[in-house]
């Protein structure tokens, strides 16, 4: 007796607890094995883009929260500095610094949770992301002292940030950043040492410095691939050029360097703070700005390196109170193009965990 | 600003007085109790009698005497068709059969409250604290609401094969209890071929298991059970293997007397044959399902493996099971290796069932530990260690064992001496064989390899990426 072997089709997704959001792959497999992936985006679409066109540019600053909603301060930030370059505005010193700890508190708490599901992705049964969850709880909770939300924070402002941090935050942060090299060398001494994960990451979904670039991969994705770019050192915005930090860059480009990449990250993040809060000027955290903001006619595009890449703003203006175009580079929808050609050929395990490795948030793919 | 937004909170533990007087009553009685029942027992005034609550099997026994002269006042006939026996036989079956269903549902559902603690506390949380008392209630609250579900039959899904595996997965969790030594007299099946009978009752799971991932029409379960079946043929061998070291060692298949042996002997076999109770105990994780081998039911991966289908009190069936197995495998851990229900000379004093149950617990705290801890195995990984590591190294060591009994056989020096020469040669061969296994089928160890990402301060684009490579 012969039998056929014929690829059949395993939809994964919308509902699935890998696809972290309402995303859905068609995996065409042979066994385990798998052939071909097609990725179906856009259950999340929203439209923001278009809606933004209705609204004035302060407006607009909380559809930014609700792209990347794991990153709010990150997508604050980078369009706050779109519109100020179309508008021209200064931001003061003490602004600038306020960010900064903002955008690295968001990436410390965002890379959290990235790690955190991507452990869970290889099978640890959740405690490494509690583990997690524990520290970017207490991010959230200074997010929450300084301008009242958690999670979609609407806390930037064209011309600075909306509010001063209270008194009680400074104690809080200084805790928090004493606290969290430790808690990060447990994260390390729980998992980067474990045989399993490191037989289910290291040689898992490899991308190499070339099909990276050529991808436009950029974050943590693109730094563990092996290449050494980072917008807060290439082109530094706010006050990146004042402080001293390093950028971690992986060596092969598989799952364990992502994985890598973004605990060290977290580090890194944590000398920045603690830099930022000592040299942090005094002065008004805020430019006054008209209501009904109206630039003159032009485009401008800002950049800032969010906890999953490049996050670019392409704001333009017709001289009206509403932008006439706005258009956001997402990362985490360009990381995710180059799922297939990492995932193809290999196990379905191995593209579960690949999937994770790249840390995607569909709200910001679909937006 | 308010306390309510203070991130720092400050955890003020209240100590009621009431609670703390309840407490104390508590405490006094129980000591009480204790030494009440410590007197009892030391005077010898339980010893043989029906009465000895250390070993409810004296009551059965004496029981089944009582019954069997009534037995003798039968008709003839009667006693000829069924036996000489056949009240006692009877009636001890039903007797132990209700005691062994209590012990398993009682279980259950504690189960499902102490898994999800301990998981609870393992990942910085609390667990369940919200029905009842310490949240012990959560259990029936979550049994009330899986009966209320409606149970969803799939489109295409064979319903007759799709609603039998539940009921028979349930009956090899159940059977295998029959056979565990709780303590000397208080076996309910004291088979002679006790480990076979072991065997073969866990092995039909895989049946049930791959009928329903193939009754659910579903290509998740479907690729659980493909998982499943293979994972357990391959793990059945070196479980096997580590049971039959265990066989050799002792000379026999029944339960009670691999107890007893290592009672005689004054020693665990896991002491003597490490390799042993790591391969049964890692087998084990393997039938049952358990992280780092749950890739049968890879959440991650493929949802719930093969009960993806299953709703209602059917997935409540396949979770008890799993739950109840687990506590299984401690329970036969511990008979096997870990000296049963002794406990160096104090079973005279603790009811050795307590003892027992201690041990059995024990074993599953370390799986729910495991649980809460390792990441998951690729299925060619997992396949790879059972047929390439597990089973040649356990095969070598069952020679060594085979090797060590005819010695011992032939050689007569005193039962400490021998035994620890075994426990020693079996370290020493455990230590050898491993590294060296390892070493000839070329695994060196991941860890020496794994570059910790390093740090670059100038920034550029391939370039830069080739130089840092190359530097």
């Amino acid at each position: 007796m012969t039998t056929a072997n014929e690829p059949y089709v395993l939809n994964i997704g919308p509902q699935h607890p890998s696809t972290h959001g309402v995303f859905r792959l068609r995996v065409v497999m042979d066994g385990e094995r798998i052939q071909d992936i097609d990725m179906v985006i856009g259950y999340l679409h929203r439209s923001m883009e278009k809606l933004a066109e209705e609204r004035t540019y302060t407006q607009n600053i909380p559809f930014t929260d609700r792209t990347d909603y794991l990153a709010a301060m990150s997508n604050n930030l980078g369009y706050c500095l779109a519109a100020e370059r179309l508008a021209g505005v200064e931001v003061p010193e003490r602004a600038s610094y306020l960010r900064v700890i903002f955008a690295e508190l968001q990436r410390i708490a965002s890379h959290s949770m990235g790690n955190g599901t991507f452990i869970n992705d290889a099978g640890a049964w959740s405690t490494p992301l509690m583990y997690m969850f524990r520290e970017r709880e207490k991010i959230l909770d200074l997010f929450e002292m300084t301008c009242g939300a958690r999670l979609t924070t609407n806390y930037m402002r064209i011309g600075g940030v909306a509010f001063d941090p209270p008194n009680e935050f400074y104690p809080a942060v200084n805790a928090l950043i004493d606290e969290l090299p430790d808690r990060i060398d447990e994260y390390t001494e729980l998992l980067v040492d474990n045989e399993i994960l490191l037989a289910r990451t290291r040689n898992v979904g490899v991308l190499s410095a070339a099909d990276a670039i050529n991808g436009s991969i950029t974050g943590p994705m693109l730094r563990a691939s092996g290449v050494p770019w980072d917008l807060r050192k290439a082109e530094p915005y706010c006050s990146y050029d004042r402080f001293d930090f390093d950028i971690p860059v992986g060596h092969v480009g598989d799952c364990y360097d992502r994985f890598m990449v973004r605990l060290e990250e977290m580090r890194q993040s944590v000398r920045i703070i603690r830099q930022a809060l000592e040299d942090l000027p005094s002065g008004p955290h805020k430019t006054e700005i008209p209501l009904a903001l109206r630039p003159e006619p032009g485009e401008a595009y800002a950049r800032v390196e969010g906890p999953r890449g490049e996050l670019g703003f392409y704001v333009v203006s017709d001289g009206g109170p509403a932008p006439y175009r706005f258009h956001i580079r997402a990362p985490s929808l360009i990381n995710l193009s180059l799922l297939r050609q990492m995932a193809v050929g290999a196990s379905l395990p191995d593209a579960i965990v690949t999937l994770g490795s790249t840390d995607i948030v569909v709200g910001e793919i679909d937006r | 600003m308010s306390a309510a937004l203070d991130p720092i909170r400050v955890r003020v533990r209240v100590t009621s007085p009431r609670l703390a007087v309840t407490l104390g009553i508590v405490l006094v009685l129980f000591g009480a109790a204790s030494i009440g029942i410590a007197y009892v027992v030391v005077s010898g005034m339980l010893d043989g009698h029906w009465y000895d609550f250390r070993d409810l099997g004296l009551g059965m026994a004496h029981l089944r005497e009582w019954l069997n002269e009534v037995n003798a006042g039968q008709p003839a006939a009667l006693s000829a068709f069924l036996g000489d026996q056949w009240i006692s036989y009877i009636t001890g079956a039903l007797l132990g059969a209700t005691g062994i269903l209590t012990f398993f549902g009682l279980l259950l559902l504690i189960l499902v409250w102490v898994e999800r603690r301990l998981i609870g506390r393992i990942q910085v949380r609390k667990g369940p604290n919200r029905v009842g008392p310490f949240g012990l209630l959560q259990p029936v609250a979550d049994a009330l609401k899986l009966i209320q579900k409606e149970v969803l039959i799939p489109i295409g899904a064979d319903r007759f094969m799709f609603y039998l595996p539940p009921v028979l997965v349930f009956i090899p969790g159940l059977l295998v209890w029959a056979v565990v030594p709780w303590a000397p007299n208080m076996n309910y099946l004291d088979t002679n071929v006790g480990v076979i009978y072991l065997i073969a009752i866990s092995s039909t799971a895989t049946l049930a298991i791959f009928m329903a991932g193939w009754a659910s029409n579903n290509h998740y379960a479907l690729l659980g059970a493909m998982r499943t079946v293979a994972m357990m043929i391959s793990y059945e061998i070196p479980l096997s293997l580590a049971l039959l070291m265990v066989v050799l060692m002792t000379g026999s298949m029944q339960l009670s007397t691999i107890v007893q042996w290592q009672v005689d002997h004054h020693v665990w076999l896991g002491m003597l044959m490490p390799l042993a109770l790591f391969t049964f105990f890692f087998s084990s994780t393997a039938e049952l399902n358990r992280t780092p081998n749950d890739i049968a039911e890879a959440e991650s991966e493929i949802v719930a493996g093969f009960h993806t289908e299953y709703s209602g009190m059917k997935f409540g069936l396949f979770y008890a099971v799993e739950l109840g197995n687990a506590v299984a495998v401690g329970a036969f851990v511990a008979a096997f290796f870990l000296g049963g229900w002794s406990l160096f000379g104090l079973e005279t004093w603790i009811p050795p069932y307590l003892i027992f149950a201690a041990k059995a617990f024990g074993g599953y705290f370390v799986l729910v530990w495991l649980r809460g801890t390792l990441p998951r195995f690729r299925l060619d990984q997992l396949m790879s260690f059972a047929w390439k590591y597990l089973i040649p190294i356990s095969l070598l060591q069952v020679l060594l064992v085979a090797i060590e009994v005819t010695a011992m056989r032939y050689m007569h020096f005193p039962d400490f001496v021998e035994l620890s020469l075994v426990g020693a040669a079996n370290l020493a061969f455990t230590i050898f064989i491993v590294r060296a296994w390892a070493t000839f089928l070329g695994y060196r160890p991941e860890r020496e390899q794994v570059l910790k990402p390093t740090m670059a301060k100038q920034m550029g684009g391939l370039r830069a990426a080739e130089e840092m490579r190359t530097r």
